[in-house]
């Protein structure tokens, strides 16, 4: 399977991406309604036109139409075309390709195995659940043997069991087939758990390009943080640097009082220097203000304004003078009442620097990995 | 289980006849001199296909719907096709179908008279342009509402675009192709009758005009009568056929 790469590919939508996704890898992007990630696919199969050049194994395809860029391609609505039955969805490819009436056959039982649905080929696709249909496309975009697959938010309208189920299928049927694939979501659990790296896309543009699970808990733009949940961003200013802690002075707009706090020493810091931080809500621990708080901890205080639930753990407001923080409790460890004062704790490690554009830069971006 | 559903629409005709009958026997309906009753209708029906009056008539009728019908359907079918598919097309061809679509096919009567005469080609035309237009705009539009992800899909699947107007949008229009068909196949039949009436000398419609100068009630109720089973006939062969095609996936 192919090496894709992208070269400063632009059209009315996407400005200058340029990507590279490496043999057998499972690319997600990532990003907000209009971001531009389906019409990234779209460029790549070939069906708009585009700026820019892409290569398949360093061999450009900007000249191949869509008909024979040998791309296999699942919409987010399927298109399972409804007056085929199964078994003719799946094969319409390799009918295309005239391949000899054995190897269609063969190559059809193929897929009915490995997707799991060989009880399937004679139905049509109104009298599929939404998991079958899923099967069917993916099966159908796999039987001719495409060098890439491109999957557009596939897994959008299933049921949270069936998706779990359907996902867990798709990786291993990926890593089996080893097929090069770009894997469209807006959905971070799918992006966590599928890919090997994921990029963000946000009007037009790759924010960051990462590992799976780095992107969501060392997003380097402001942009990013918030679009993987890391919602709570302070603006902060460095005002001293020790061996590994750095005290900075948090100084948001918002703030009626601003106040000092211990960060983890990183290799950006530099006296002085104004810095936006961010901070998971997961890694919040809200305690009672009669309770005491390690030294090892921030502590801010502040009031509980809003509380919701979100399966298990409780999601909650906390205003700490100004400004908002958003904490992710476990369930059973909440035991607090709307409008209580808090104290909102979090470990010098928990704040997080956003690099920003510098980042983007090469050297930039290994220092922030690198995390001092 | 169809069959007796079946069997129970027909208890309302066979009410309806049966009132029909009584009606017209006890003299119930003023003017009963033009009111027939059934069995009466059904003598002069038996009596017509014997001396083969009806059916030489009915023949030309039939045969005057079938090319025209066909021919018309066909034309229509492959403009429809052309101008849904090909974009330019379509704009080159919709205003000037758009100006003529609006006529009645019995509009055309007159210039049609001029242009061919009393000849078989002038009910030939008429249901020719009847058939053309309805067939050709179901065309278009159940090619132009084919989803464009169904395209998309065959196309990355490797399609060209003759593949793709053969295997996915024409299957996929086949529906409003139909609809196009059963509405126009009831349709001939009412203005073949119509233009024979009027121009023709022969056919059903001539029948028809022939018996009520001659105020023969019980031919012209045979004339409608055979009008209707045809008109319903052609328009059930075309569910029929739609059903048959497209049932299985609809």
């Amino acid at each position: 399977m192919p090496a894709i790469e992208l070269k400063n590919i632009s059209n009315f939508i996407c400005r200058n991406i340029s990507l590279r996704i490496s043999d057998g890898e499972l690319m997600v992007l990532l990003g907000p309604t209009g971001a531009g990630k389906t019409t990234l696919l779209n460029i790549v199969s070939g069906l708009i036109e585009y700026e820019g050049s892409i290569l398949f194994d360093g061999v450009s395809i900007d000249k191949i139409p869509v008909n024979r860029r040998s791309v296999g391609y699942l919409l987010q609505d399927l298109a399972l075309f409804p007056h085929l039955d199964v078994a003719s969805n799946i094969t319409y490819g390799l009918k295309i390709q005239k391949r000899r009436v054995y190897e269609i056959k063969a190559r059809l039982d193929e897929m009915l195995d490995l997707m799991n649905i060989p009880d399937l080929a004679r139905r049509y696709p109104k009298d599929l659940s939404g998991g079958e249909k899923q099967r069917v496309a993916l099966a159908r975009a796999l039987a001719p043997s495409p060098q890439v697959l491109l999957l557009d938010e596939p897994m959008s309208n299933l049921d949270p069991l069936t998706k779990e189920t359907i996902l867990d299928e798709f990786k291993s049927i990926q890593r089996k087939t080893g097929i090069t694939t770009i894997y469209v979501t807006h959905d971070q659990d799918e992006a966590l758990y599928l890919g090997d790296r994921a990029s963000v896309l946000n009007k037009g543009k790759i924010e960051q390009i990462e590992a799976s699970d780095k992107l969501f808990y060392h997003p380097k733009t402001e942009f990013v943080a918030r679009f993987v949940g890391a919602k709570n961003i302070l603006k902060a200013r460095i005002i001293k640097i020790k061996q590994h802690e750095a005290i900075v002075y948090i100084n948001n707009e918002c703030l009626v009082q601003p106040f000092k706090i211990r960060v983890k020493r990183y290799p950006i810091f530099e006296k002085g220097k104004e810095i936006s931080l961010c901070i998971h809500p997961e890694k919040i621990i809200l305690k009672k203000v009669n309770e005491a708080v390690g030294n090892n901890l921030n502590r801010i205080r502040g009031k509980i304004v809003n509380r919701r639930s979100n399966g298990k753990t409780l999601k909650a407001t906390i205003d700490i003078g100004g400004t908002e923080i958003h904490a992710a409790i476990p369930k059973a460890l909440f035991d607090f009442k709307i409008h209580e004062n808090v104290w909102v704790c979090f470990a010098p490690d928990a704040p997080h620097p956003l690099c920003g554009k510098r980042c983007r830069a090469a050297e930039a971006s290994r220092r922030c990995l690198n995390l001092g | 289980m169809k069959r007796i559903k079946a069997a129970y629409s027909l208890i309302p005709v066979f009410i309806f006849l049966l009132i029909w009958e009584m009606a017209a026997r006890l003299e119930l309906i003023p003017g009963h001199f033009f009111f027939p009753p059934f069995t009466a209708v059904v003598q002069e029906f038996y009596h017509l296909t014997a001396n083969g009056v009806l059916p030489a008539n009915f023949l030309r009728s039939l045969a005057r719907v079938l090319i025209g019908f066909t021919t018309g359907s066909i034309a229509g079918l492959l403009m429809g096709i052309l101008m849904g598919y090909k974009e330019t097309i379509n704009k080159t061809f919709h205003p000037i179908f758009s100006l003529l679509y609006p006529i009645p096919a019995l509009g055309w009567l007159p210039i049609l008279m001029l242009w061919f005469g009393i000849s078989e080609m002038l009910p030939i035309m008429i249901i020719f342009i009847c058939s053309f237009f309805p067939v050709l705009y179901n065309t278009v539009t159940g090619i132009k509402t084919v989803d464009k992800n169904f395209i998309k899909v065959a196309k990355t699947l490797g399609a060209s675009e003759r593949k793709i107007l053969s295997t996915i949008l024409l299957p996929l229009a086949l529906t409003n192709i139909f609809t196009g068909l059963r509405l126009e196949a009831g349709m001939a039949w009412r203005v073949i009758i119509a233009a024979e009436m009027v121009a023709i000398p022969t056919g059903i419609g001539a029948l028809l005009m022939r018996a009520e100068s001659l105020i023969r009630i019980d031919i012209v109720i045979v004339c409608l009568m055979v009008l209707s089973v045809m008109c319903l006939s052609f328009e059930r062969f075309f569910i029929y056929m739609e059903h048959k095609l497209t049932g299985k996936w609809r």
